[in-house]
């Protein structure tokens, strides 16, 4: 056989990368008006947040002095990429690590700063900025070796009937996504866009803000901002949102 | 430290004679005082009143605002391209707390 | 159909906040004495003013408005300012922007809140005295998870 001929043999031999298409973005389902908002960094709220992690990068912090750009350099550079693998885990300490609790782990651990409490500015502005350098990167989260564990207890949550109203993420945001549901569209809950300017709450927020406002939607438990039970779900949301465009800081209703 | 509160997005240089577009943004949750929180208790008003902006020294728009403006207000106007100069916008609330921002237009 | 109770509690309460008991709400009545204070009842004349807002509004908390008014924008001849009035909300007058000659052109955007479906004003003010309005009708909805979250 030609190399040539092996060449093509062994191409169609290759299992199909990603087989399935990436889920459609929740901005799918916003008006246009609010798309073209999301869009423009010089109308889009959220940006407010950007401009006040940009502030933080370069502050030096904590007992050691040091800001994030003594070790990080430009973010541009050394952030870009890093959002669309998280959550990940922790080698030094086996935990799942979102965004929010990695630059709390980076305070603590090598700036001898206090972590930043969910929903302050302070953190809100470091993580939309951080993952604003992504913006445009598809997701692409691990899901094997140490965050196999997480990753299932995540799939098990989602399809998990919750609350006085029984019901599993998957029954709206898998069965019925794309369907109206008053004034909305219901979307595949991907979270690919946070920290987000939602409009109801007139500012931006976290994911973790947005995964207990749907737990009390459902009259099911609330979990505590960056719990175990969230971070799971967290990582398995980021594997169905897997190929699917970072838009931090996106903007919800 | 003090996080930045505002921003401004204009063009760095214009012909003299064209209409530069200026689009503000201010971080500021314009409450209105009509809310109360989870207890019963009433969330006092807390608003930007005011955005001026002055070009050289000389204000040229402003905007009065109530509750009625939404939280973080955004706000877009135009400046007539004169001279090269400063642009300074001053946002006020009503506690008193102001935030400026100066941009710089260089005229050709 | 969206009742004014539920409409006003979903722009003025959002995030499971609720209004205060007795908060009024602006009426036509009111606006229309607004209108008349701002013009020192002067004739208001439709035309030259162009309000552009959404006939439904996705969510009354952020309402994208433009306004526009036709003027040479000279020393002689220009918008002193625009006003912005609501016929059902707390308060009647939302805004006003002021401009000069160096505004270059009348032009003016941003986000207001409407608390409920309602007819929106926009009341121009020129060097001459004279008044000119734009009005359009806004219907305002309700996002679906009104969670309090």
């Amino acid at each position: 056989m030609s190399a040539r001929h092996a060449f093509v043999l062994i191409a169609c031999l290759l299992p199909v990368a990603g087989a399935a298409d990436p889920l459609p973005s929740g901005s799918t389902f916003l008006g246009e008006d609010l798309q073209a908002r999301q869009a423009d960094p010089t109308v889009n709220p959220g940006m407010l947040w950007v401009d006040a992690g940009s502030a933080l990068w370069t502050e030096p912090a904590g007992g050691s002095q040091k800001s994030c750009a003594d070790c990080h350099g430009d973010a541009k550079d050394s952030m870009r990429g890093v959002a669309p693998r998280y959550p990940a885990v922790d080698e030094a300490s086996g935990d799942l690590l979102n965004l929010e609790r990695r630059i709390n782990r980076c305070r603590t651990r090598h700036q001898q700063a206090e972590p930043f409490a969910y929903e302050t500015d302070e953190l809100l502005g470091l993580t939309a900025f951080v993952a604003h350098q992504s913006r445009g990167l598809p997701m692409k989260v691990a899901i094997d070796g140490p965050a196999a564990p997480f990753y299932e207890q995540g799939k098990t949550f989602f399809h998990e009937r919750q609350g006085q109203m029984d019901l599993a993420c998957s029954q709206c945001h898998d069965e019925h996504a794309g369907e109206r549901f008053r004034g909305d569209v219901i979307s595949h809950g991907l979270g690919n866009g946070y920290p987000a300017y939602r409009i109801e709450w007139q500012t931006l927020g976290s994911l973790h803000r947005r995964l207990r406002a749907c737990s009390l939607g459902v009259r099911a438990v609330r979990f505590d901002y960056g719990s175990d039970e969230y971070l799971a779900l967290e990582l398995y949301l980021a594997k169905r949102a897997d190929g699917v465009p970072i838009e931090t800081p996106a903007i919800r209703k | 430290m003090a996080l930045p509160k505002a921003r401004v997005s204009m063009a760095e240089t214009a012909k003299k004679g064209e209409l530069v577009e200026i689009k503000t943004l201010m971080r500021h949750p314009m409450e209105t005082g009509y809310r109360v929180d989870r207890v019963g208790k009433p969330i006092p008003r807390h608003i930007v009143q005011l955005l001026t902006v002055d070009y050289n020294g000389a204000e040229i728009f402003r905007m009065n605002m109530t509750q009625g403006v939404a939280a973080n207000p955004y706000i877009s106007f135009f400046a007539l391209a004169r001279e090269s100069g400063d642009f300074l916008f001053r946002w006020e609330d009503d506690l008193g707390e102001v935030v400026t921002v100066t941009k710089t237009l260089t005229v050709t | 159909m969206v009742s004014r109770r539920a409409a006003l509690l979903g722009a003025g309460a959002a995030g499971g906040f609720a209004l205060l008991p007795g908060t009024a709400s602006a009426t036509v009545e009111l606006r229309d004495q607004v209108l008349a204070e701002l013009t020192r009842v002067a004739p208001v004349d439709t035309g030259r003013v162009t309000l552009t807002i959404p006939g439904v509004a996705e969510n009354g908390l952020s309402v994208y408005t433009i306004v526009e008014v036709e003027s040479p924008m000279t020393e002689a001849d220009h918008v002193r300012a625009v006003h912005i009035l609501a016929a059902n909300n707390p308060i009647a007058r939302l805004f006003t922007a002021s401009f000069t000659p160096a505004s270059g052109i009348a032009r003016v955007a941003t986000n207001i809140r409407l608390g409920g479906s309602q007819e929106v004003t926009a009341l121009a003010e020129m060097s001459d005295g004279s008044f000119w309005q734009d009005r359009k009708q806004v219907v305002v909805t309700i996002a679906a998870c009104v969670d309090g979250g």
